[in-house]
């Protein structure tokens, strides 16, 4: 065994790249092109996540998009109002931050309250359960709760709870992947300080629901008429919040006789309690 | 230098041989860049640029540094290197010296990076014991050969998306099944030259 044998390739190749470095980094001095210096600082700025909830290819791409004038200052709700104002600052905008949107799953059918059509035993993945009839829940606009949603959040802020998905509203920065993610189409962006949530998503008619499920909205118009801001609306068997009206009075929500709507700051005060 | 063995290596590089079709190497782009005709035809053209000078370079890097010093098994991690250095020399400076041909060939420059079809020619040019000018021809033969059907692919692809084409058929499934027929066509030139 010659030590040669080991010595040359080895001061071959390094010597190689060595040279290619180095002729790489004087090209990168010679023929360094001009770029706009702000597109680094925003890019700096943003929360660097690439989870490309704007539609740009990553925090690069919007960052040179905003630079370029295709993109608003306050495109990345991600990073929301902070990255907004940095970037505003950067650019000589003032900026208009969105109101931080939150992602909601419209559905409270754990296991104990939802029936199930059928012991669903395939792989992981609701999106393979909906093709399967729909998936195992009898209802037909319920949360699966085999985690798609919970995959694919970038910042880990889905958590499944006894077959339905939960949103942890600190985690949540309002990307939207869920929402795309959702076979059933049930997780939808609610600003943040809008507290109350009628957390279902059945189109089906009273009767029906109330045979599969003990929280769904069974479309008894209570709530419609409780409300004293008339921002509740009955549509296709299901009650929609107005949310530019609501008030957070929170009147609807005793008021339900499913509670299938939710006081998010119960919700909150609920999990702090667990939590200690 | 007889003009007949380079006709001969242009036919084989770019029909007989054809990098896709029969070599199947660089399908990768094949598949990922070929929905549109006017972005197969950039990846092409920048395809073909850097294989042409990866052929050049690959060669001296062979023949002035390797073999004398006896190390041709090191070839395929020599050349990755030299393809990597030579793609992003190449990208700075287009970036300075023609910022529309920047602009066109876009993406696809660094995305040649990791061709296969790049490595392929060099290491075949080395195989078939080319001098400089064949391996040089053979690189171009074969990046037009991989143009060739990347364009042709691209132009299938377009039509494709006006055919009623059954759900499950869709997208990558049909694609699939019309590359390999194309494969299947160009099957047809084997033995246009020996």
């Amino acid at each position: 065994m010659n030590i040669n044998d080991i010595l040359t390739p080895v001061i071959t190749l390094g010597g190689l790249g060595l040279i290619f470095g180095a002729i790489l980094a004087f090209a990168s001095t010679r023929f360094a092109v001009e770029k706009d210096p702000r597109v680094d600082e925003v890019r700096e700025a943003l929360p660097g996540a690439n989870c490309g909830a704007c539609g740009y290819p990553g925090c690069d791409g919007l960052a040179a998009a905003i630079v370029a004038g295709k993109a608003p200052v306050n495109a990345c709700t991600v990073g929301g109002a902070a990255s907004a104002e940095n970037i505003g600052a950067i650019m000589g905008v003032e900026a208009q931050a969105g109101e931080k949107q939150v992602a909601r799953v419209l559905c409270q059918g754990s296991l104990e309250v939802a029936a199930q059509k059928y012991k669903y035993v395939g792989i992981e993945s609701c999106a393979a359960a909906n093709a399967l009839g729909g998936g195992s829940k009898a209802c037909g606009y319920g949360c699966l709760g085999l985690g798609d949603c919970a995959k694919a959040c970038p910042f880990d802020a889905i958590d499944i709870v006894n077959g339905v998905a939960i949103v942890d509203e600190e985690k949540c920065t309002g990307c939207t992947v869920c929402v795309a993610a959702c076979p059933k189409g049930i997780i939808q962006m609610v600003p943040q300080s809008k507290r109350v949530v009628i957390l279902c998503a059945s189109l089906d008619k009273g009767k029906l629901v109330r045979g599969y499920c003990k929280v769904g909205c069974i479309a008894c118009n209570i709530c419609v008429r409780k409300c004293p801001e008339d921002a509740i609306v009955l549509e296709n068997n299901l009650a929609h919040i107005i949310y530019d009206k609501c008030t957070n009075c929170a009147e609807c929500v005793d008021k339900c006789p499913t509670s299938s709507i939710k006081n998010y700051n119960e919700v909150c005060t609920e999990q702090q309690a667990a939590a200690l | 230098m007889d003009a007949g063995r380079l006709f001969y290596i242009v036919v084989s590089g770019i029909l007989v041989n054809n990098f896709i079709m029969s070599r199947f190497l660089g399908i990768c782009p094949f598949l990922g860049v070929s929905k549109r005709v006017e972005t197969a035809l950039s990846m092409g053209i920048a395809v073909t640029f850097v294989m042409g000078m990866a052929s050049v370079v690959t060669y001296v890097v062979q023949y002035a540094l390797l073999e004398p010093l006896g190390l041709e098994y090191l070839q395929t991690i020599a050349y990755i290197l030299v393809i990597a250095t030579l793609v992003q020399f190449v990208e700075m400076v287009i970036q300075k010296t023609s910022p529309t041909l920047y602009q066109a060939l876009g993406i696809y420059l660094p995305l040649i990076t990791t061709n296969c079809a790049v490595l392929g020619v060099t290491l075949l040019n080395m195989q078939y014991q080319y001098n400089l000018l064949e391996s040089l021809v053979n690189g171009i033969a074969g990046a037009l050969g991989f143009t060739l059907a990347i364009v042709l692919f691209a132009a299938i692809r377009e039509q494709m998306d006006f055919a009623p084409i059954p759900e499950s058929m869709k997208g990558f499934p049909i694609a699939l099944v019309s590359a390999g027929l194309m494969s299947l066509a160009f099957l047809g030139f084997q033995g246009l030259v020996k």
